[in-house]
């Protein structure tokens, strides 16, 4: 930790710190002190640097990350790794609501629970909570996987389209046209390989469900119109 | 967008910091609303003494006003005066009187709350200044409520800011927007309510403080308010020993708590928590949507 570069956000604003962090030259190793739950923290990266939040996050943060490793320590306030394109975010309290939205790449890491809309309108993202999600998660969600060790609220992966969703505890309710799919050979490798990467290895590959959509929804048709 | 604060305290030994804390909760929650603010703060109840707070009383109306109140409470009655607002402390037994003198004053002067233990200030302003006008700061208590306005409903004035006491030792907060206020206003009128602004958020004060005033406990005046209030909310009420919390079923106005063995916070973003002491070692969470969460000191 020692050849860290630090950012005390007592002493310098969040502007001047993310512009050290968002250069495409940036290097190395940095930490984030006194974050105090400030919004929009290590936003915008553009480097394969490694960054540590030293405590707790306020909104978006990690947000459109594309090739950076950021460690939140705490909690992450709502959308969390918002867009992310590419690289790894790592959230080690819990998560507000909206983690991981749109996102199109990379890996999203909970430790604790995601609040509500967690993977809303996902667009290839991979996301790893090893608690609970809240309602209305997956939502719209086009591709990418949401991996949830815990519970998954209300109306789970509503108007899904081609995201996959495991789920290891229960399920409140299904949103439409989300519905249990049979795991293939390769999900349960592509579940195995993510629960690694996440470095989850209490829970078996085997002890989750899949879900994914029914593909009812995709073309309008007038039968389904109670369904939108 | 609002800001929604409230403290309430575990540990005794904090009731002298609870305006301090509170004051530093609501300036930080500026960015959420900096049209006006408001507080409740439950300065503690003493048995037999009921207070009110009332705003506007202009200095050439003050000795009328006072004479009056003294005329009919007697000597144990007791005004502080806050910038242009007023908490007077009297017998409990004279509190009709009281209040029905205050209502026919005329010249400006508002009622703003009553009750064994709670005083509220609003203002339009910055919260800071707000906070600084009525020297929030100086305040103690058990617990306390702020709201930080950014007006979307009605207009930005005094009494359109928050937090709304529509029963006695009751308060709401509100952060959000109801669709269905103008209605249930109507159906409230009814019943005999009276409402001082075109507020949503008085509507849904007024509709807790029904349904309590016909008995029912404040999680079950909550429980029943989602369904007769249709919108977005993140409420935060306040009773004389403590406070409960509900957000909307969609849930998309932010809340977060935390606890810790001296006090519960709640604030709309954790940011309001950071000069907390002892924050760094306290569960935080987001409370769940359709859930009523609720502190109480033992009565």
């Amino acid at each position: 930790m020692s050849n860290m570069q630090e950012i005390d956000l007592v002493r310098c604003t969040l502007r001047e710190a993310n512009s050290q962090l968002q250069g495409e030259d940036a290097t190395g190793a940095w930490i984030i002190r006194n974050p105090q739950g400030r919004h929009a923290l290590a936003v915008g990266l553009n480097a394969p640097i490694d960054v540590v939040i030293d405590g707790q996050a306020g909104y978006y943060a990690g947000g459109m990350n594309k090739h950076a490793n950021i460690t939140i320590e705490g909690n992450a306030g709502p959308g969390v790794a918002e867009n992310m394109m590419s690289g790894s975010t790592h959230v080690r309290g819990n998560a507000s609501m909206a983690a991981g939205a749109t996102g199109h790449g990379g890996l999203l890491v909970i430790d604790g629970d995601a609040g509500a809309r967690c993977g809303i309108s996902m667009k290839g993202i991979e996301i790893v909570v090893r608690g609970s999600v809240g309602h209305m998660s997956a939502f719209m969600a086009q591709s990418g996987t949401l991996v949830i060790c815990g519970d998954a609220g209300e109306a789970l992966g509503d108007s899904l389209y081609e995201a996959k969703i495991f789920v290891r505890g229960e399920v409140r309710s299904l949103g439409a046209d989300c519905e249990e799919k049979d795991m293939t050979a390769d999900d349960l490798a592509h579940l195995r390989s993510l629960l690694d990467r996440a470095g989850v290895s209490e829970y078996p590959a085997d002890s989750f469900r899949l879900y994914g959509s029914a593909r009812r929804l995709y073309h309008f048709h007038v039968d389904n119109a109670a369904a939108y | 967008m609002c800001g929604i604060v409230g403290l309430f305290l575990k540990n005794p030994d904090l009731q002298s910091e609870l305006g301090l804390l509170t004051s530093q909760m609501l300036k930080v929650m500026t960015e959420r609303g900096p049209d006006s603010a408001g507080f409740a703060v439950y300065g503690g109840a003493r048995r037999g003494q009921t207070k009110i707070t009332v705003r506007g009383v202009a200095p050439a109306q003050a000795a009328r006003f006072e004479k009056g109140l003294a005329d009919i409470a007697g000597p144990e009655i007791t005004m502080t005066c806050r910038d242009d607002h007023t908490v007077i402390t009297l017998p409990t037994e004279h509190e009709k009187t009281a209040r029905r003198f205050i209502d026919a004053f005329g010249h400006g002067i508002t009622f703003v709350s009553s009750g064994d233990s709670i005083e509220l200030y609003k203002g339009v302003g910055l919260p800071e200044d707000v906070a600084t006008r009525f020297d929030l700061a100086g305040m103690r208590g058990t617990h306390a409520i702020g709201h930080t306005r950014m007006a979307t409903e009605s207009a930005v004035t005094t009494a359109g800011a928050h937090p709304f006491s529509t029963g006695p030792d009751q308060c709401l907060v509100h952060n959000g927007s109801l669709s269905n206020h103008n209605t249930l206003r109507r159906q409230l009128v009814r019943e005999g309510l009276k409402f001082a602004t075109e507020n949503d958020s008085e509507v849904a004060a007024g509709y807790l403080s029904w349904r309590l005033s016909h008995g029912e406990r404040l999680d079950e005046a909550l429980t029943a308010s989602l369904t007769d209030l249709d919108g977005f909310y993140t409420f935060v009420v306040g009773t004389r020993d403590g406070f409960a919390v509900l957000r909307d079923p969609v849930a998309c106005k932010p809340a977060v708590i935390a606890e810790t063995d001296d006090y519960v916070a709640f604030a709309s973003e954790y940011r309001a928590f950071a000069r907390l002491p002892g924050i760094g070692q306290a569960t935080v969470f987001e409370p769940e949507p359709q859930r009523v969460y609720h502190w109480e000191h033992a009565a």
